[in-house]
């Protein structure tokens, strides 16, 4: 199990933490990369692209282990609300004629309706319930996307970024290095708010909801509106972390509204470990690497001495990222943050759904 | 009125098939509270295994078709049984790791039939009688159609007659109410869940060539696309409850075919719409399970 | 003395951040009824579920010798140990016989047994279990175990919130059920104790406080009012 406690480091955790989001700032000034795993220098286009989205999946993963890792809610609808922001924004923008600023206050008015609405429905029922739900809202994206009604959303072909409307220092190539560190940026504020709200009044509520949900009922605690409240609060962070995608990637396409999208949201917070905020920011970040990387990694000699009935498989970088998941619950349930002895919520998570479906004994 | 029979025909087949997919996700969730991911993935192993059966050469006739919903019955049985006995049955006891560990199956099954099969979507061969068409009041039906609405018929007749006449459907039934009383006179619930998944397998995988003819063509998210909305079935029909999932199916599938004849996709959000009805009148379902 | 057939030792159970059982243990010898007795909440039905399976526990439980600890329930239903549970625990949805047929496991046929003490339930063998009354309810779930071939029967408060003429229908059935199988059953009703236990063991704070004979300690006033909470004669309703 993962009970073991922290090693301690030289560094402290707050230490460490700067450290590695200084190296992160400076990254897009470094002339040099890593041969065969990133697609050129860091200081390319290209690569910071990929990682600004890789910190925007970061930062999405910690906005939903606040509804997963703290509030204990399996929730299967999360990327609906990145889809909200990915869309509501270029809409307000392209249809509406909206500025940029006040297109992202609707767009953040808009998710947080969206999440408060879809919370109030899914919590009247819990658990597994919960999840079929929440994963049958978020086909609502889908569908409306892909109906595009009024030729709003661009259906099939997505809808591209009216680049004139938005600041001047997020357009262009040159201006990619800006967009990783608006990425970057966003994922330091979603921390910041992430961890804040862990640690506020209803923040703690949600967790000890988790833990026992008939003791903390019995302690005064009202589950509804404080799992409402952290669902929407997530759900609204999701939104803004949609609106940077939208940014780095200039268009929104209809990927982000598909289901597989919401299970990957999920992996990405499993793989770095359930409640462990960087665990799951690694998670993200290297769920996204790993989804891009991998059909580069494909053509590498190693896989291609493979014979044929493994290098196929091998090619499908959803197979693989399937197969790590499915090797991470069987084996690893505190993800990347459990192998550090990084001590997570997995297991508690997983005790507290059980407690739900199984009578406790009575004592007697 | 030629196009009501249409639609209602349509609708009919298309809850036919949330059926075939529902009813095994539903009565794995009633007895051990299992949610398989995955199971769309076993329509679509299942519809992928007619299509080589079918692919065999020559024009597909009766027999040929009788043997492709065999084999994917069969393919969606044995998928079933795998995954069970090598993912389920490890983590048993632990019904979040379960449906975790099915998610991550259910991505790497659709991307490993993408990869063998291809993600376009092929032509599926159906006998002649399946593309022919019927003339009813005036609509025009394609067989496709009747034989989806009469496998689903059958399906749920045997069920109810094993869950109503055979030790293990008593099993079953007594083991959705409750299931650690069950363990408590001596029977291992885990065989009869073994049985349940490869029940639910086989009338997926069967549901897959199913499909394949109703929609005349298969594609690689075939399954795992009507799976969200076998969901919506079973959260409408109540969780665990057989009848219910039977007649959320077929509201569910009315109710689409009828209103995305408006435009397409208003059906689709209809359902969701009377999902969160639902879910404001009675949130355990319309048939309440006896397991709540 | 030969072997007894149940030997608990150092149970332990841990539920949800709680010491429910605090290394609980005694002895069940061979025949004859042993009553398991205490205030409510120490530990009584938790004793029972470890010894079933039915909660996770540490320590040794052995029947007859050999170790069930750890076993799957089902198991050790099958090496001769029956469960009445507390609340009866029918299955509603099923018929009475459904229920019946459900629990009797291959080769056993004690349908006479059965029917001769409930001959109410022969009459009501098509009607669901839930729409069952509480006394109807309990001799299904007595039903149950007793057309098997088991060894133990565990009985955990079968006469609970039922009237006092039913109650005396259980405690006859009990009185039967003991001259086949031997029984530990939790009870609160002391004339049901008196009545058919020869064995006490009595639990406190998930520990076992007393052991020793049944009557002679209902008949110690002080000593039952001090271990039970209630005496002799306010403890029987």
């Amino acid at each position: 199990m993962t009970q073991s406690q922290p090693k301690k480091a030289a560094l402290g955790p707050a230490a460490l933490g700067a450290i590695a989001l200084a190296v992160a700032a400076v990254l897009p000034l470094i002339p040099v990369g890593v041969k065969g795993i990133m697609p050129g220098p860091f200081s390319t286009a290209g690569t910071l692209q990929l990682l600004a989205v890789c910190l925007v999946f970061g930062a999405l993963a910690l906005t939903y282990d606040l509804v997963f890792g703290r509030a204990g809610l399996l929730s299967f609808g999360h990327a609906l609300f990145f889809a909200t922001g990915v869309y509501a924004c270029n809409i307000a923008i392209v249809h509406a004629g909206l500025p940029f600023v006040p297109a992202v206050l609707v767009t953040l008015v808009v998710g947080a309706a969206v999440a408060a609405l879809v919370g109030a429905l899914s919590l009247r029922v819990k658990g597994i319930a919960f999840a079929m739900v929440t994963l049958a809202f978020a086909q609502a994206a889908s569908v409306l996307v892909l109906l595009n009604p009024g030729h709003y959303t661009g259906g099939e072909e997505g809808l591209g970024l009216d680049a004139t409307a938005i600041p001047r220092a997020f357009v262009g190539v040159v201006n990619t290095r800006n967009l990783y560190w608006l990425a970057l940026a966003l994922l330091v504020l979603v921390y910041a708010i992430v961890r804040w709200t862990a640690r506020s009044e209803p923040g703690r509520a949600a967790e000890a909801l988790r833990e026992n949900e008939q003791r903390a009922t019995v302690l005064g605690i009202a589950s509804f509106p404080v799992r409402l409240l952290l669902f929407t609060v997530a759900g609204t962070l999701a939104t803004l972390c949609g609106i940077v995608y939208l940014l780095a990637i200039g268009s929104s396409t209809h990927q982000v509204t598909d289901s597989h999208f919401s299970l990957t949201v999920l992996v990405m917070v499993v793989l770095g470990g359930l409640g462990s905020r960087w665990g799951v920011v690694v998670g993200g970040v290297l769920y996204h690497f790993l989804d891009d990387r991998l059909s580069a990694l494909a053509t590498t000699a190693f896989v291609q001495d493979l014979p044929a009935v493994l290098r196929a498989p091998l090619s499908q970088p959803l197979f693989l990222l399937g197969v790590i998941f499915i090797v991470v619950v069987l084996f690893l349930p505190g993800g990347i943050a459990g192998a550090f002895g990084h001590r997570t919520h997995q297991a508690a998570a997983i005790e507290g759904l059980l407690g739900r479906f199984r009578r406790a004994p009575k004592p007697g | 009125m030629s196009t009501v029979i249409l639609l209602a025909v349509t609708g009919l087949a298309l809850g036919a098939l949330y059926f075939l997919i529902a009813a095994g996700i539903s009565l794995a969730f009633g007895l051990m509270h299992v949610l398989n991911f995955a199971h769309g993935a076993f329509l679509t192993i299942g519809a992928y295994a007619g299509y080589l059966v079918a692919s065999g050469g020559g024009d597909v006739g009766t027999g040929r078709f009788v043997l492709m919903l065999a084999a994917g019955t069969l393919a969606g049985a044995l998928a079933a049984v795998v995954t069970e006995l090598l993912l389920i049955r490890p983590l048993y006891g632990n019904t979040h790791a379960q449906l975790l560990v099915t998610v991550g199956l259910s991505l790497a099954l659709v991307a490993l039939i993408e990869e063998l099969a291809g993600s376009d979507a092929r032509g599926y061969h159906s006998p002649g009688w399946a593309n022919a068409t019927t003339e009813i009041a005036g609509s025009a039906i394609r067989g496709s159609r009747f034989l989806a609405i009469g496998v689903a018929v059958l399906v749920l007749a045997a069920l109810v007659v094993f869950l109503r006449r055979t030790r293990y459907g008593l099993i079953i039934r007594a083991g959705v109410e409750n299931r650690s009383m069950v363990t408590a006179l001596g029977i291992d619930v885990r065989r009869a869940f073994t049985l349940v998944f490869a029940l639910g397998g086989a009338a997926a995988g069967l549901g897959g060539v199913i499909a394949g003819s109703y929609f005349g063509q298969v594609e690689p998210r075939v399954g795992t696309g009507l799976f969200i909305y076998a969901l919506i079935v079973i959260v409408i029909g109540g969780l665990g409850s057989l009848t219910g999932t039977a007649v959320a199916a077929v509201l569910v599938g009315l109710l689409q075919q009828f209103l995305n004849y408006y435009a397409a996709g208003v059906g689709d959000l209809s359902v969701l719409a009377l999902l969160a009805l639902v879910l404001l009148a009675r949130p355990a379902g319309l048939f309440r399970s006896t397991a709540s | 003395m030969s072997s007894p057939l149940l030997e608990v030792t150092d149970l332990h159970v841990r539920i949800g951040g709680s010491h429910i059982l605090q290394g609980v243990g005694f002895t069940v010898a061979k025949g004859g009824v042993t009553a398991l007795l205490g205030r409510n909440g120490v530990g009584k039905t938790t004793t029972i579920k470890a010894v079933m399976g039915l909660v996770r526990s540490t320590g040794t439980i052995t029947l007859d010798g050999a170790a069930i600890g750890g076993a799957r329930t089902f198991a050790i239903v099958r090496r001769g140990v029956g469960y009445v549970p507390e609340d009866r625990e029918v299955f509603a949805g099923l018929t009475v016989g459904e229920n019946l047929r459900l629990a009797r496991l291959d080769g056993a046929d004690r349908w006479d047994l059965v029917f001769d003490l409930f001959p109410e339930l022969k009459k009501r063998l098509g009607q669901q279990a839930g729409t069952l009354s509480g006394g109807q309810q309990q001799m299904v779930s007595l039903a149950r175990v007793l057309l098997n071939d088991h060894r133990l029967l565990l009985v955990d408060e079968p006469t609970k919130g039922l009237a006092p003429k039913v109650v005396g229908e259980v405690a006859d059935a009990l009185a039967r059920a003991a001259e086949i199988a031997t029984l530990v059953l939790v009870e609160q009703d002391l004339k049901v104790v008196r009545r058919l236990a020869g064995d006490a063991v009595v639990l406190d704070h998930g520990q076992v406080v007393h052991t020793g004979d049944a009557a002679a300690l209902l008949a110690d006033e002080e000593l039952t009012r001090r271990l039970l909470g209630v005496g002799m004669s306010e403890g029987a309703a």
